[in-house]
């Protein structure tokens, strides 16, 4: 292989699902008319009066807890001066000085099934800037309804060293995050965001390379083919004699390479300062517990309950627990009724079979929790079978009501005796000579007999019970 | 006596504060600064042992507010301090250097 390490760390910023901005009340909403959602202080005008959002502390509490860190029991703001035409008040509100959170971990799960541990150096709640879109006619154009969005910065420790390990740390902190109710963390909506650092170093050597930056790439494969690239490209520069500069590329999609955009003399110099406008937090071991309460059961924990306490199979308590809206449609599904394995195996089979085929998420379709654990238990007592479920199943995913449909439809199964047994007293003293043979010891003719049953029922009759029935009306006959 | 910051100091943090000076200004500049930052060679000969920074000058502590989204309704109020606008959008000059998050 290669000469060199790979030395990797991650700055993630995540968008926090609150209802209102971190400084400003104004609506936290995506998808709004361009300038909608935003008002005075988010555009940075002078003499207004910001005041941070509680909720937005508490989701930061909660990601830090999620993360195994410290909190830090007191917190000041400060600014980080920047100009760009997103960033109105020209500087950002972060907490550089005290993060909310220290010293925290993940564990990652290798392709061999290795367990790493990836430490998370802190975690500051922050403002998200505006959006800025470049005109093909030397203009910008600026939409603030982004501005002022809580972030969660999560920045890693470089203890990454290799781009699978860098997917593998994002997947996991995506689903980690995603559980506590903080974030839907969408991808496609800009919800979950990397700034990548890589450097190479001769094995054996005790000083990190230079690194080399690339900020703001929000899908997982494009920060794997950006690290595979500068692995190689950064390699091929040492091994030629040269050397490193430090320099922030981009991601080139197309070309799955990486660009320079330019090269850093020296640190960025942001001038930061204490924030003098907002009052700093304090939070207390009560304030603590408090969030803990209201920090919901996480994957791993979930995972570890299906398997303990429902019998589900390791495997598939894992596919259960891959987003949050699974795991917790899951809950609502047994909690409602369903057989847990039952749901289980509709969840993994059937239902994600209708996710894939049609390009949806479960939250886009009309299936309901209690609709699934309807049919299922339609199934378990006997009403439908199986295969009748597969009808009343297409129905629940565009809405219905398991049990009306299978009704109205005239998908139920025959299961009562009373109803069963003159049918089959009927067919037996129609086909003396299948008796004969069954007391002859051919046992096809309880095949022969068996259809004939599910004929005159057209194929409702509950064969369990039409078994027990016909044997026992044999036996006597 | 040495002057406490460099012209090219001064000449890089008026660059960061998007300013440009000439020679004349940038020299009466470095003279203004160094002069501020004697001050706070007088301000170090105090003994700030065990005194704790001050971050504020107000005692306030967690005033915070509940997470209730409220909307001001203030787009074409704010819209008219653009200098140019297109859609309900700010139109400002373009600037090629990526911009930070």
């Amino acid at each position: 292989m290669s000469n060199f390490e790979t030395t990797i760390g991650l700055e993630v910023h995540v968008e926090m699902k609150t209802n209102s901005k971190l400084l400003s009340p104004s609506p936290v909403h995506f998808g709004s008319e361009p300038n909608e959602n935003a008002n005075a202080i988010d555009f940075g005008y002078p003499g207004v009066l910001p005041v941070a959002n509680k909720g937005a502390i508490e989701f930061g509490m909660r990601v830090a807890m999620a993360l195994h860190a410290d909190i830090t029991p007191f917190i000041r703001w400060d600014r980080k001066n920047y100009f760009y035409p997103d960033n109105p008040k020209a500087y950002q509100t972060t907490q550089s000085q005290t993060p909310i959170g220290t010293n925290g971990y993940i564990d990652i799960t290798l392709d061999d099934g290795t367990v790493k541990r990836i430490g998370i150096t802190e975690m500051h709640v922050e403002e998200d800037a505006g959006k800025n879109t470049h005109g093909t006619d030397g203009y910008s154009y600026v939409d603030l309804n982004r501005q002022g969005t809580p972030l969660i910065e999560i920045v890693s420790e470089p203890d990454l060293s290799s781009p699978e390990e860098a997917k593998a740390y994002l997947e996991q902190l995506r689903k980690v995050v995603q559980f506590t109710g903080v974030s839907d963390v969408k991808m496609q909506e800009g919800q979950m965001r990397a700034d990548v650092n890589v450097s190479l170093r001769p094995y054996g050597s005790d000083t990190y390379g230079t690194k080399v930056e690339m900020k703001n790439i929000n899908s997982f494969n494009y920060v794997y083919n950006a690290l595979a690239f500068e692995e190689k490209r950064q390699a091929r520069v040492l091994m030629s004699g040269g050397t490193i500069r430090q320099e922030t590329r981009r991601y080139d999609e197309p070309t799955k390479s990486t660009i320079l955009m330019r090269v850093k003399e020296g640190a960025d110099d942001y001038r930061y300062f204490p924030e003098p406008d907002l009052a700093p937090i304090a939070i207390s071991q009560d304030w603590i517990a408090e969030v803990a309460q209201s920090l919901p059961e996480s994957a791993n924990d979930r995972r570890q309950r299906y398997v303990s306490e429902l019998g589900i199979e390791q495997y598939d308590a894992d596919v259960l627990t891959q987003t949050m809206e699974m795991a917790d449609f899951y809950d609502q599904a047994v909690t409602s009724g369903g057989e847990p394995k039952r749901v289980a195996n509709y969840l993994i089979g059937d239902v994600n079979a209708y996710l894939n085929k049609n390009q949806v998420e479960l939250p886009d379709t009309q299936l309901t929790p209690e609709h699934l654990a309807g049919m299922v238990k339609l199934i378990e007592d006997g009403t439908i079978s199986t295969k009748q479920a597969k009808k009343v199943f297409e129905a629940i995913m565009v809405g219905e009501d398991p049990a009306e449909y299978a009704h109205q439809h005239g998908l139920v199964q025959l299961s009562d005796p009373a109803q069963l047994t003159p049918i089959i007293n009927e067919i037996l003293d129609n086909n003396p000579q299948s008796i004969e043979d069954f007391k002859g010891g051919k046992d096809r003719a309880v095949g022969f007999l068996i259809g004939q049953i599910m004929k005159a029922t057209k194929g409702q009759a509950n064969p369990g019970v039409v078994n027990k029935i016909l044997m026992q009306a044999l036996n006597e006959r | 006596m040495k002057e406490k910051i460099t012209r090219e100091e001064v000449a890089h943090v008026a660059g960061l504060a998007k300013l440009s000076f000439n020679d004349e200004q940038l020299d009466h500049f470095t003279t203004q600064l160094s002069d501020i930052l004697n001050i706070f060679d007088t301000l170090a000969t105090v003994n700030t042992e065990n005194v704790e920074p001050t971050y504020s000058v107000t005692e306030n502590v967690n005033i915070l507010r509940e997470d209730v989204a409220d909307n001001w309704q203030q787009k074409q109020e704010l819209l008219k301090n653009a200098p140019l606008e297109a859609a309900g959008l700010i139109k400002v000059p373009a600037i090629l250097d990526e911009g930070e998050n």
